[in-house]
């Protein structure tokens, strides 16, 4: 199988997130970034099925040169060639706009399988693999766990509300986006970020791509949420604060 | 300024989520401007519930290859629907699993986004969702021309009581009632869908648990439970997670908390090294008392919670549990 991997680098959850001037997006200076962590599972996924019947995986990504590394790391876990769409405005397009680059790079390939996230843990619009299968009249499946190759195409494990699963069939060339925790994902080897770079990693511009289209939704302003509750934040060192919240969950709170 | 308002249904009921739609709706247009639309084989009973709610009509989109849920039978359905129905502003659904699996299509088709996942409507109107895993806010506002969609976040939106809440119609009697036909080919519909099956049998009931420790990925090991599962028994209460936990296999799937786990309303929810990520703060946002230990002082969960504390928690934990076992002497 014929397999392409759509990747988002991310920044990396547990760096301080901070308003930029003018409060249309992030303050990225600072940043680490990191693989989007659903796009890792995706990846995953692609790897064991290129293990397990064999093709190819290509790794597709859209955003500035940072996201070269982001890319090396998918290379280096076993990724076998990579196609970077180079395009600074990827937080000015709304999903439509994204999905229109990403689709745009991956119809000449004529993949057997589309993989990815099933949504991005920076804007989280959870769209971009639904509109791409649209874009490339292929057909879809959700929050999926765990992708089987069957003699008529797909037998995937889809992720529903409450702990519920349902099994879905679908023809291929098909579109997935796949939810975490569906595999255990794997670390690069030093053999493996070695080969990484000889690997093949296409640059494509995005202007070249026509992809164009104006936005419908545009991001206007990005806030600080506004408390849902008052939270009294009890001070002191771990002892002197875990003494005072057991007073006030047993006389304030009754809780206890 | 028509509002399309899409209800889900479950189990032969409308959802809960959809009338939370429906208050969103309302924040749009005027009951008389809202149709709401039940999709399926079968519909007579759902759109007879839903014409008790404050909306203009009802209209039934009925399809034998509607009797169970695939993208490509809805997408079909209501793009042909929004053809006929003449100028519609607004699209409005529950932000569930099955919207998020084809409404961006829909969107899409007809040239437009969704904006999803919505919690708050504000004058204009623009859009607020959560960013960077709730650490911050966006406010999107639609600006192309034709049908505007929009989902809204589960336990986001009540029923505005300033135009006479949800409960009642909008006239005397219910709202009227039409039927729409799409035409749709076996041949369209690309996936087969199987029935929905839970992994294995439940043994542990959260939802009726009174105190629940639920656990994140601040714990970084999975030898570091102990100690949050002492704090648990110290409390008397039941031990959950976050998806991350249940993920690595730390706990069992059944004991993880939101949307893809189970939505738990306890007097008291103590969590532990959880950011609180949207997926996680729908499923236990409804608890009476919510106490948060986190050592980011802006991770959400301080957005949701009654106490804090900002500490690690490799002290803090074992030193509420000290404090516990001191008080009950």
């Amino acid at each position: 199988m014929k397999i392409i991997v759509a990747i988002k680098q991310v920044p990396d959850r547990d760096t301080p997130v901070r308003i930029a001037p003018g409060a249309n997006w992030i303050e990225e200076g600072d940043l680490q970034w990191a693989m989007n962590e659903p796009d890792a599972y995706a990846l995953e996924e692609a790897l064991l099925l290129k293990e397990q019947a064999g093709g190819e995986v290509i790794v597709v990504s859209a955003g500035p040169e940072r996201v070269g590394s982001t890319i090396r790391e998918a290379l280096a876990k076993g990724a076998d060639r990579a196609i970077h769409i180079l395009c600074d405005d990827l937080n000015g397009r709304d999903a439509l706009g994204a999905a229109r680059l990403l689709a745009a790079a991956i119809k000449p390939e004529n993949p057997d399988l589309v993989l990815t996230g099933l949504q991005s843990e920076d804007v989280g619009l959870g769209q971009t693999g639904v509109i791409a299968a649209e874009l490339l009249g292929l057909p879809h499946a959700t929050m999926i766990l765990h992708v089987e190759k069957t003699d008529a195409g797909l037998k995937v494990k889809r992720e529903l509300e409450e702990g519920w699963f349902q099994s879905i069939e679908l023809p291929t060339p098909a579109v997935l986006t796949v939810q975490s925790g569906g595999n255990k994902l794997r670390y690069a080897t030093l053999m493996g970020i070695k080969r990484a770079k000889t690997k093949e990693l296409r640059v494509v511009n995005a202007a070249e791509i026509d992809a164009d289209g104006a936005p419908t939704v545009v991001l206007e302003q990005i806030s600080a949420p506004k408390k849902q509750k008052s939270t009294q934040i009890l001070p002191g060192s771990a002892k002197e604060a875990a003494v005072a919240l057991v007073e006030r969950l047993k006389t304030e709170a009754r809780v206890l | 300024m028509n509002v399309l308002l899409v209800l889900e249904e479950s189990d032969g009921k409308i959802k809960r989520a959809s009338w939370e739609a429906l208050a969103a709706a309302q924040r749009l247009g005027p009951a008389e401007s809202i149709t709401a639309v039940v999709i399926g084989a079968q519909t007579e009973a759902l759109a007879a519930e839903a014409a008790t709610k404050p909306v203009g009509k009802v209209v039934r989109v009925e399809h034998p290859l509607l009797a169970q849920y695939t993208a490509d039978g809805f997408s079909a359905a209501i793009e042909q629907l929004l053809q006929n129905q003449g100028a519609t502003k607004w699209v409005v659904f529950p932000h569930t699993y099955q919207v998020r699996d084809y409404a961006p299509a829909l969107a899409s088709r007809m040239g437009q986004v969704l904006i999803g996942d919505v919690v708050a409507i504000e004058d204009g109107p623009t859009f607020v969702r959560q960013l960077m895993q709730g650490r911050l806010n966006g406010t999107y506002r639609h600006s192309g021309n034709g049908p505007c969609f929009v989902s809204v976040q589960a336990g986001a939106f009540r029923p505005d009581t300033s135009v006479g809440g949800i409960d009642s119609p909008a006239n005397a009697g219910p709202a009227p009632i039409t039927t729409f036909t799409p035409t749709i080919d076996a041949a369209q519909i690309r996936t087969k869908p199987g029935a929905p099956f839970r992994a294995s049998a439940q043994t542990v009931d959260l939802g009726s648990a009174q105190r629940i420790v639920s656990v994140g990925r601040g714990i970084k090991e999975a030898q570091n439970l102990l100690m949050v599962q002492e704090l648990a028994t110290a409390l008397g209460a039941e031990l959950a997670a976050s998806r991350p936990i249940c993920d690595n296999g730390w706990l069992p799937m059944e004991r993880q908390v939101g949307s893809s786990g189970q939505t738990v309303a306890p007097r008291l929810y103590l969590a532990v090294g959880i950011s609180g990520a949207i997926q996680h703060l729908v499923g236990m946002k409804g608890s009476q008392c919510i106490v948060a230990i986190n050592k980011d002082p802006d991770a959400p969960i301080f957005e949701v919670a009654d106490y804090g504390i900002v500490g690690d928690l490799f002290e803090v934990v074992p030193a509420l549990t000290e404090a516990l076992k001191a008080a009950k002497q």
